[in-house]
């Protein structure tokens, strides 16, 4: 009984708390536009109104939405194991630029074209992933600092197969050659480009649910994160645990990439790292690294990136200012000690109500 | 190759080696103070970044080196002070914060840059100054050394400095003592009436000060100007070589040594018919495999040592 009220008071608690802290973020950046903007109104109007301006705005954000998923949900998966993994980055990115390579290498069929190259670029994106881990393991090495040197490297070796093998001359930029069209993702929705890649995305998402609460993988894995000597002294391997995790989420880093290149672009044309390993990162804290979570959580950072967009090209106001209130969420929203004195008071106020 | 091999033995190539080693050496030295004290700084990438756009910035607009190496610091510990009043106060997890920050400070950068340029790419529209170079009397004269040790910007001796700078602070200090106690056993340390959160506090700003002098020299001395993303994972790269040199100022010098000399011939390389790809791949490659090396090669002595324990317990 007590402990039944002591869980749904630090989930109101919680709740206040993570709301307190987007309303700083959000507020910052109302603050930051009133002092740069000499168009301040426009600005804040086009940031949180121009993504529902139009129909087609609005499919933009849904688009992005579904990578920015595909991102969050690896590197909660990732996370989950306390594993500060970065692969995700260069996972997205190499897997892109593979799964379009695939495609242009291996012609297939309609719908098994899309199916094999989101699974190859899936593996991509486990091997990058497991890399780290695996030199933790092995070797020791803090797997924060080698997941980001090796993010260069998988970007510098992508870059060089898909864009001297696969480069199209014809092309006015550099690009590889087209994707073939048996290989795209179908639009699904008209007049904008929200593509398959979102079918897909519900069923991951139901299968990351489904693995992180119903099996015993799932289980395990998040036992080790929350203290791996525990769960050590219970028997479990904690060394797999984290090589599979950190497999899991680099499958789904992958597909994200093989998803983004099939359903919103004709040619693998990235130049520079998209930076989704590390939006990623702000989607799983907001989401508290529950897969549950990772869409809405996904939506919002996406609302608020189409909106500095649409800000950015009516206004003086750069959409990099986004950066800022990303981090600021991220530090925010993971501070244990944010309005802990708050989290005192409501404490007594709830307990002399209920005496 | 053996074009490579003639060009790495001259005095040039132990010139460019030095140069292109002074940015990752003050990181590896600030990730030093910080990782003594158990506060990571996984934020120097973002120190690095903003001290590079301040000191270019700064010094356009003040018309001096100094002022501008003034302004390079403190644009460096704005980042420094998000990182302490989020990881010391607020308690988010400080590796969290520093990663959180880096993003901040790459998109940050390019905002504060176009707010006061109206330029999102670099700040060409004004006049860098540049930090001076410095020739060393007597040993200029010198030949072939003098070429590879004389001539250099002021902030690569700096960065050689500061080897012994922190050398000093941490073994041969009381502030540097308090920093090691706390890193090895907070609880020890507090209960023998040292103020943790203090220390830590002063570990993560030398650290700061250190970054950003690397970030200054990028700006202000090996470019004249600051571009975007100039920094490219020279942060990260510093946070291997302490890393690899297991927190001692000496091995981490030789460490960031290796990396600057792996930097230097990805330069040379590039003017060689090598794909450019690769070329730009070198220094992170040899990042990882010098991780893996020194790690494997320390688990190794443990084990050799607990077997050597246990033969002499029996």
């Amino acid at each position: 009984m007590i402990n039944k009220k002591k869980l749904s008071f630090d989930t109101k608690f919680e709740l206040m708390r993570f709301t307190v802290a987007i309303l700083i973020a959000i507020g910052l950046s109302f603050v930051t536009i009133l002092i740069v903007s000499h168009e301040p109104l426009l600005a804040l109007r086009k940031l949180f109104l121009g993504p529902v301006e139009s129909f087609r705005r609005f499919g933009n954000v849904v688009e992005l939405a579904i990578t920015l998923s595909f991102a969050g949900l690896a590197v909660a998966i990732m996370f989950s194991a306390n594993q500060f993994n970065m692969g995700a980055e260069g996972a997205f990115f190499a897997s892109a630029g593979v799964a379009a390579m695939f495609s242009l290498a291996l012609p297939l069929p309609p719908v098994l074209a899309p199916l094999f190259a989101i699974i190859v670029g899936g593996i991509t994106g486990a091997i990058i992933c497991v890399i780290p881990a695996w030199i933790k393991m092995k070797w020791g090495a803090s797997e924060l600092v080698s997941s980001l040197m090796l993010n260069y490297v998988f970007y510098y070796l992508t870059k060089y197969f898909a864009f001297t093998k696969f480069k199209d001359p014809n092309c006015g930029f550099v690009g590889t050659f087209k994707i073939p069209e048996a290989a795209k993702l179908a639009k699904i929705v008209p007049h904008t480009r929200i593509h398959a890649g979102l079918i897909i995305l519900v069923f991951v998402v139901i299968a990351t649910i489904f693995f992180m609460k119903k099996t015993r993988w799932g289980y395990n894995l998040i036992q080790t994160g929350q203290n791996p000597h525990f769960a050590k002294y219970v028997g479990i391997n904690t060394g797999i645990v984290i090589a599979y995790s950190q497999i899991v989420g680099g499958f789904v880093a992958g597909m994200g990439g093989a998803v983004e290149v099939l359903g919103m672009y004709n040619r693998f044309q990235w130049k520079e790292l998209p930076g989704y390993g590390f939006d990623g990162i702000v989607v799983a804290i907001m989401a508290k690294n529950k897969p549950q979570y990772v869409p809405l959580a996904a939506f919002f950072l996406a609302y608020l990136r189409i909106g500095a967009d649409k800000m950015a090209t009516a206004t003086d106001v750069t959409s990099e200012m986004i950066s800022i209130i990303q981090g600021v969420i991220i530090m925010l929203v993971a501070a244990q000690a944010f309005l802990s004195h708050r989290r005192q008071k409501m404490l007594v106020k709830e307990v002399s109500k209920n005496v | 190759m053996s074009d490579l091999l003639s060009y790495i033995l001259t005095a040039e190539f132990g010139y460019s080696m030095l140069r292109v080693t002074t940015p990752i050496l003050f990181a590896a030295m600030g990730s030093i103070v910080a990782e003594s004290s158990g506060a990571s700084n996984i934020a120097l990438e973002g120190n690095m970044l903003f001290a590079a756009l301040f000191g270019a910035i700064g010094s356009g607009l003040t018309g001096s080196v100094f002022w501008g190496l003034i302004i390079a610091i403190a644009g460096g510990l704005i980042i420094s002070a998000l990182l302490i009043y989020f990881g010391l106060y607020l308690k988010t997890d400080i590796i969290l914060s520093g990663i959180a920050l880096n993003t901040l400070a790459s998109g940050g950068s390019i905002f504060l840059m176009y707010v006061i340029l109206h330029d999102k790419g670099s700040t060409s529209s004004i006049k860098t100054l540049v930090c001076p170079n410095i020739n060393l009397p007597g040993i200029e004269n010198i030949p072939v050394l003098g070429d590879i040790l004389s001539g250099h910007n002021i902030l690569t001796y700096f960065a050689f400095l500061s080897v012994i700078f922190v050398w000093f602070l941490l073994y041969k200090t009381k502030l540097g003592m308090h920093i090691r106690c706390v890193g090895e056993n907070a609880e020890a340390a507090a209960s023998v009436g040292i103020k943790i959160k203090s220390v830590k506090l002063v570990s993560l700003l030398i650290s700061g000060v250190l970054a950003s002098l690397g970030g200054a020299f990028l700006s202000m001395g090996y470019m004249n100007g600051f571009s975007r993303g100039m920094v490219s994972g020279r942060g990260f790269i510093g946070l291997a070589a302490a890393a690899m040199g297991q927190l001692s100022p000496v091995p981490t010098l030789i460490a960031s040594l290796i990396f600057g000399c792996a930097d230097a011939m990805s330069n040379i390389m590039a003017a060689m018919r090598i794909p450019d790809e690769f070329v730009k791949l070198i220094p992170y490659v040899t990042t990882v495999v010098g991780l893996i090396v020194i790690s494997s090669w320390r688990t190794w002595r443990v084990k050799k040592k607990r077997i050597a324990a246990l033969v002499s317990a029996n």
